[in-house]
């Protein structure tokens, strides 16, 4: 097993993650997915990507560093991403009860290892 | 030196990434001091290039120093940047109207009153180029009468400059509810400009300005993300970095607030923080209106 599908692995075994992928932020490509059903790969790393980029520009701008871990809060769930080396960003989708500090712990963990 | 552009040029030299560069070119422009005001201005355009307030500024600062076709392009500019400017469909107007084409003008102010129909002063200059279509195109720059009077058409004006600092009570802010240290607050606008509040970047300088200017739509960007992802309207942006946090968060349908905070204070702690802010903001915001 690849170090992205192992990455892959243990954010979806966090109770409450819908689906975890690796996407490259700059395009908003997915590089890997490992999504349930009515999780839509392809929307969520173009709106992602975008997104990671925009905050990383503003998390530079206010003198923060580039950032390691953004969490956008919706009503009924989240989407979690862990900036990795070389441009790749591991994202999650969770919903509302998910246990969002281990998703958070897993995602850092495993962002570290894509390469 | 008055007062007023005393006090602008040292806000500006203190914060040199801040908006000030818009209230002291225009006073500049005011007391009809055209170069300092053009420099002024080129500054701050050159810092916001994608701001629609700069190109209008820089449009009135070259219709005043009589270079109509650069004042043409300044307003064109903003007119890009914001298709719904009134004052860059008037400043166009007047133009045409300088180069004798009334009906040019014309259409160009009725677009202005669409967008704004209580603007007095768009509703006279129709009034008057309107004359001169009908009389056939002759206009101010082709007979030796300059246009005078209440009805005469002028360039437009911004707003009124502020006036020297007097001693005024202090007016309430967005963040005066949130108890303790109130510095990396920002409120800002979906246009990404700061309505209040302050940053300091890593080596200390104000970073409000150009943080708010990144986070233009982004409000509009994480309700797309929520929504098209069936996550439902969105809530915060929380961004954890080495050397701190931030939280976004929505004010309004059109404002978000930003906090962020060093490192030592918990991610938690830092949206809670942004949460007060934004009830703070909000109220403040309602109070005005």
């Amino acid at each position: 097993m690849t170090e992205t599908q192992t990455a892959l692995d243990r954010v979806t075994r966090v109770p409450g993650v819908r689906g975890a992928l690796v996407i490259a932020a700059a395009d908003g490509l997915v590089v890997a997915e490992q999504l349930m059903e009515d999780v839509d790969g392809q929307a969520v790393a173009a709106l992602a990507g975008s997104l990671v980029l925009r905050l990383a520009r503003t998390a530079e701008s206010a003198g923060l560093g580039r950032p390691r871990f953004l969490h956008l809060r919706g009503d009924a769930g989240s989407v979690l991403a862990a900036p990795g080396a070389d441009d790749l960003v591991l994202v999650a989708v969770v919903g509302p009860d998910a246990n969002l500090g281990l998703a958070r712990l897993e995602l850092l963990e495993a962002a570290g290892r894509l390469a | 030196m008055t007062d007023d552009i005393r006090a602008l040029t040292a806000r500006l030299a203190e914060e040199p990434g801040s908006l000030a560069f818009l209230e002291l070119a225009e006073a500049l422009r005011r007391r009809g001091q055209l170069d300092a005001a053009y420099k002024v201005a080129r500054g701050g355009l050159t810092r916001y290039p994608g701001l629609a307030d700069a190109h209008d500024l820089m449009a009135r600062v070259l219709s005043d120093q009589g270079d109509l076709a650069g004042a043409f392009d300044s307003w064109a500019s903003a007119l890009q940047l914001d298709p719904m400017r009134t004052s860059a469909l008037k400043g166009i107007a007047f133009l045409y109207f300088k180069a004798g084409d009334p009906a040019a003008a014309l259409a160009h102010l009725e677009r202005a009153l669409e967008v704004d129909p209580d603007d007095v002063s768009v509703r006279q200059a129709i009034g008057r180029v309107s004359g001169d279509v009908r009389r056939g195109g002759a206009t101010a720059s082709q007979t030796s009468e300059p246009p005078t009077g209440p009805t005469a058409f002028e360039p437009p004006e911004s707003p009124p400059a502020p006036g020297p600092a007097a001693p005024v009570p202090q007016a309430p802010g967005p963040f005066d509810a949130v108890d303790g240290d109130r510095s990396g607050l920002l409120l800002v606008d979906a246009h990404g400009l700061r309505l209040a509040g302050r940053l300091r970047g890593a080596d200390g300088d104000a970073a409000g300005d150009r943080v708010a200017a990144q986070l233009a739509g982004v409000s509009r960007e994480a309700a797309r993300a929520t929504r098209l992802l069936g996550l439902g309207a969105w809530h915060a942006i929380a961004v954890e970095s080495p050397d701190g946090h931030l939280v976004l968060t929505q004010a309004s349908a059109e404002t978000i607030v930003l906090a962020a905070r060093d490192p030592s204070l918990p991610l938690g702690r830092v949206s809670m923080l942004a949460d007060r802010a934004a009830r703070s903001a909000r109220t403040w915001l309602e109070a005005q209106g």
